[in-house]
């Protein structure tokens, strides 16, 4: 019966090591995805004539730019899975001429962009916090000779360079960041933005869900979703799961043969046992009852201990496995899938055994004795 | 003329049993009837049929021929399932060698055939413990049997046996196990059973048992001599 039980924990731990990892893998890619920036971005809807081959614009034109009204931004938290928002970081956009140069200018909300671009790291100084205050790219500082503390002029207004951001390779490098609304007075686009860019949870709803029902509120923006990172490493997780499943039926019908094949033996062994049952009047039924809560008992236990020790593998190679991931966690509604699991399965490959021990024959037994 | 009915009677029982090409007639022909607390020995030498008409008797075993009326129920006209509550209700088996379940103490042991008797547990758990104490083990009923002597694992099988009070005791070689003296008083226990209401029957090759019976019948190549 030890070889039993060994055999439903080697194979529930199995099942529950592979679900582990696969969890702790579909968590953590999330938390990066998070941490890297917008996975939704909306912009207006353009009449877009541009030629663009390979990456190469060779012009266009734009008939006409309806840009996204600000106040209609809040509707986004009317969608149906609001939950999964976490970060509307929106921006207006424009040119603006410093010395002699015209320079793109970006209207931020400074707490909502600081918190999307994570990568974002000053030279020195602080963050702007002020109206009058702005950032500029590495390029555009480089470019403009200026550094933290010097003062510019934008449409005639004054600000103040409160710092230099660290080359980022991103379209930052070449923008002066502005507070939104001190960027909007500048461009003359009150209550208007030229983009949102969004940071969504993907758990429990697939980006593609979200984008469509951003898209129902906005249906003068174009919602796209950063689909190719978020794809790629999903359609990773996803294979892996379905390895991991195709992993776990195996197991669980090795399991099956291995409960089947012991209680087969037990069975045998039990011969004399079962015939002395029968002979001071056991019906078969009551056999077979025996058997079954054998069966089921152990099933239990190694429905416990499989999930114990499967969750104590996880925690212990997925740091090895996967670089600065952690275990997400024990999942308790795993806890009681592997319990009905493992007792199902125990009680399953038992059934015959049970029919074979009961159908024997009292007289037979008892020569065996 | 009054007929009598008597407890057990066995008519025109034949048994054979098939091995291969070889067939082997464990009973050839047996005729004879044991009345209401009777003390029988069947005594015959290994081979003889004795313990195949224990088994034919206790409803486990059914034979190729011939009928088996217990309190003028035709045994082997019932259905198999029928035959295991008829067991449960009218017979006490004694096996060779105790035949206890080795992962049971002495109580769980007398219990056993409890199990299926649907009384509550306090019940069956006094009931358990009044038969220890009528074979002599009170002291020992939360031990296991490989705690016990021979002497007093052939009493805890005795206790199993008549647990359930059933009219009938079926003994197989019941102090085989055992030395003369402890023989003795096991077969002086089942003497008090018998007189206090019990049929005994036991089956054995040591002629010595016979002097505790009322009425020995001898068997022998499959034949029965009453």
């Amino acid at each position: 019966m030890l070889f039993l039980v060994l055999g439903l924990i080697i194979g529930i731990s199995t099942v529950v090591t592979l679900l582990s990892i696969t969890e702790s893998m579909t968590v953590n890619i999330e938390e990066r995805l998070n941490q890297f920036g917008a996975n939704i971005v909306m912009v207006p809807r353009t009449q877009n004539l541009s030629l663009n081959y390979g990456g190469i614009d060779v012009g266009g034109v734009n008939y006409k730019v309806r840009e996204i009204n600000q106040d209609d931004l809040q509707n986004i938290y009317t969608i149906k899975n609001r939950k999964n928002l976490s970060i509307i970081a929106p921006k207006i956009l424009g040119p603006v001429r410093v010395k002699g140069q015209d320079v793109l200018l970006m209207g931020v909300i400074f707490d909502q962009e600081l918190a999307l671009k994570t990568w974002w790291h000053k030279t020195e100084g602080n963050f702007p916090g002020q109206a009058d205050q702005v950032m500029l790219g590495a390029q555009v500082a480089s470019f403009l000779n200026l550094a933290a503390g010097d003062n510019i002029h934008l449409f005639e207004t004054p600000f103040t360079v409160s710092t230099v951001l660290k080359p980022t390779g991103g379209p930052e490098d070449d923008a002066i960041i502005s507070e939104l609304g001190a960027a909007q007075k500048l461009l003359g686009k009150q209550g208007r933005l030229s983009m949102v860019e969004i940071s969504a949870f993907c758990q429990g709803c697939p980006i593609s869900e979200l984008t469509l029902q951003i898209a129902e509120k906005f249906p003068d923006a174009k919602v796209t979703a950063m689909k190719q990172a978020v794809m790629s490493k999903m359609q990773s997780i996803e294979m892996f799961q379905s390895f991991s499943l195709g992993v776990s039926i195996i197991v669980i019908l090795i399991g099956a043969l291995l409960v089947l094949v012991t209680m087969m033996g037990s069975v045998n062994e039990r011969t004399r046992e079962i015939g002395i049952f029968r002979a001071i009047g056991f019906r078969r039924g009551h056999v077979m009852q025996i058997i079954l809560l054998e069966a089921m008992l152990l099933g239990v236990v190694g429905g416990v201990l499989g999930f114990g020790t499967g969750n104590l593998i996880a925690y212990s190679i997925i740091p090895m496995v996967m670089k600065d991931s952690v275990f997400a966690g024990i999942n308790m509604n795993l806890g009681i899938i592997s319990i009905i699991m493992s007792v199902a399965l125990s009680l399953l490959a038992s059934l015959y055994p049970a029919f074979k021990a009961s159908n024997m024959d009292p007289s037979e037994a008892l020569r065996a004795l | 003329m009054t007929q009598v009915n008597h407890l057990i009677e066995i008519r025109g029982l034949k048994k054979t049993y098939q091995s291969g090409d070889t067939t082997v007639d464990a009973i050839r022909q047996m005729d004879f009837f044991i009345d209401d607390e009777e003390f029988i020995t069947i005594m015959g030498q290994s081979g003889s049929g004795k313990s195949t008409l224990l088994s034919i008797m206790g409803a486990l075993n059914h034979p190729s021929q011939g009928q088996v009326l217990v309190d003028s129920l035709d045994l082997y006209a019932l259905s198999t399932e029928q035959r295991a509550d008829f067991r449960s209700e009218y017979i006490g088996f004694i096996f060779q060698s105790f035949q206890l379940i080795p992962y049971l103490t002495v109580l769980e042991n007398v219990m056993l055939p409890m199990a299926v008797t649907g009384q509550k547990k306090k019940i069956k758990n006094q009931m358990a413990l009044d038969v220890i104490d009528r074979v002599g083990l009170a002291a020992k009923a939360h031990r296991l049997p490989d705690q016990l002597s021979g002497g007093e694992q052939e009493r805890v099988a005795i206790a199993r046996a008549i647990v359930n009070k059933p009219p009938i005791i079926l003994a197989d070689e019941p102090t085989g196990n055992l030395d003369s003296q402890t023989a003795g008083e096991i077969m002086q226990l089942l003497q008090t059973l018998n007189r206090q209401g019990h049929t005994v029957i036991v089956v054995t090759h040591n002629p010595e048992v016979t002097q505790y019976a009322t009425r020995t019948v001898r068997v022998q190549d499959g034949l029965c001599f009453v």
